[in-house]
């Protein structure tokens, strides 16, 4: 999913990176309001997780693998705004030291996977988790879908961007579908990550995880 | 719950995650992934341009002179896992909202 220098060209480059520079320096702001001192170190290890786990490329079919976004993972664990944070430090991590992600498109892949997959992973979540019962493996599960339905709408974020400012000349209509259809398939192996992860920190830490602490933080007097 | 609890938290999971980039990753797939394999599929492949760091030591995950492969994907993703999380340990240390006391 990390779009090499070249295929998009420079003027959409720039515009993506603008639009992406904006999207960070709100997620800025909102994840100060959110971040304490219990959540702040977990927001940091959502970061090295998704680094760590992004690494692990899983076959998705013939000739084809795919791996984990993290954005709907994150933005359940940490909230929306940190979690595109995260993702923009591990994105910069793998432009800059990994050659994973072409410099000149840091703001594509930043867009699709930081803003687009955060936040379509986390409004699915929101939308899923309010039809569940309000019980712990409910948030692994809503958390799943948003996964799910987060690396096919990056996926199409591509597409969009291939359409402003693809270097080369081909269907759009095949790009969308080849993209969509890997996309859709790359999404079922993230959503299972997404959902052990989450059911695995749920077990453990359920006081930690942003998505659950919602639920009760009016009920929680804090002991510290 | 005690300070001592959430460290040991924290630790599992940077161990986690280390053990993950460190060991399992030499076992991940090496196939294109789904936009590298679109891109050759329809055609568009050979329109990217080689990464401006494609010559820095640890491009394409691998540390530059390790020929065994297990040590050189290993070794790059513990310094991509120590990278991040100090990358990431800064910026959210800074924006956390100070308790009041």
């Amino acid at each position: 999913m990390h779009i090499p220098d070249g295929f998009i060209d420079l003027q959409t480059s720039a515009i993506f990176a603008g639009a992406a520079a904006v999207c960070v320096g709100v997620s800025l702001k909102g994840a100060r309001k959110e971040l304490d001192d219990k959540s702040a170190p977990l927001a940091g290890l959502t970061a090295v997780f998704i680094f760590a786990v992004q690494m692990l490329n899983f076959p998705v079919g013939a000739g084809t693998s795919g791996h984990l976004l993290g954005g709907a993972l994150a933005a359940v664990l940490v909230g929306p705004w940190a979690a595109t944070l995260a993702l923009t430090v591990v994105l910069l991590m793998q432009g800059f030291l990994f050659a994973d992600g072409g410099l000149s498109a840091i703001g594509l892949n930043v867009f699709n996977m930081g803003v687009i997959g955060v936040w379509v992973g986390y409004g699915v979540y929101l939308i899923v988790k309010r039809v569940l019962p309000k019980r712990k493996a409910s948030i692994a599960l809503a958390g799943a879908i948003g996964g799910l339905i987060s690396v096919p709408a990056a996926a199409l974020g591509f597409v969009i961007q291939f359409a402003l400012g693809g270097n080369a000349t081909f269907s759009l209509t095949s790009v969308f579908t080849a993209m969509i259809g890997t996309h859709i398939v790359i999404g079922i192996g993230e959503a299972l990550i997404t959902g052990l992860t989450i059911s695995a920190i749920m077990a453990s830490r359920s006081d930690l995880v942003h998505g659950w602490k919602s639920n009760e933080s009016k009920l929680l007097i804090k002991e510290s | 719950m005690s300070i001592k609890k959430d460290y040991k938290f924290y630790l599992v999971f940077f161990a986690a995650a280390l053990v993950l980039a460190a060991v399992f990753s030499f076992y991940a797939s090496s196939s294109p992934d789904g936009l590298e394999k679109v891109a050759g599929d329809i055609g568009f492949a050979e329109s990217a341009k080689d990464h401006a760091n494609s010559d820095f030591a640890l491009a394409d995950y691998g540390v530059a002179g390790i020929e065994n492969e297990r040590f050189s994907v290993g070794i790059a993703g513990a310094i991509g896992v120590v990278a991040t999380g100090a990358a990431a340990s800064v910026l959210f240390l800074a924006l956390r909202r100070k308790k009041i006391e």
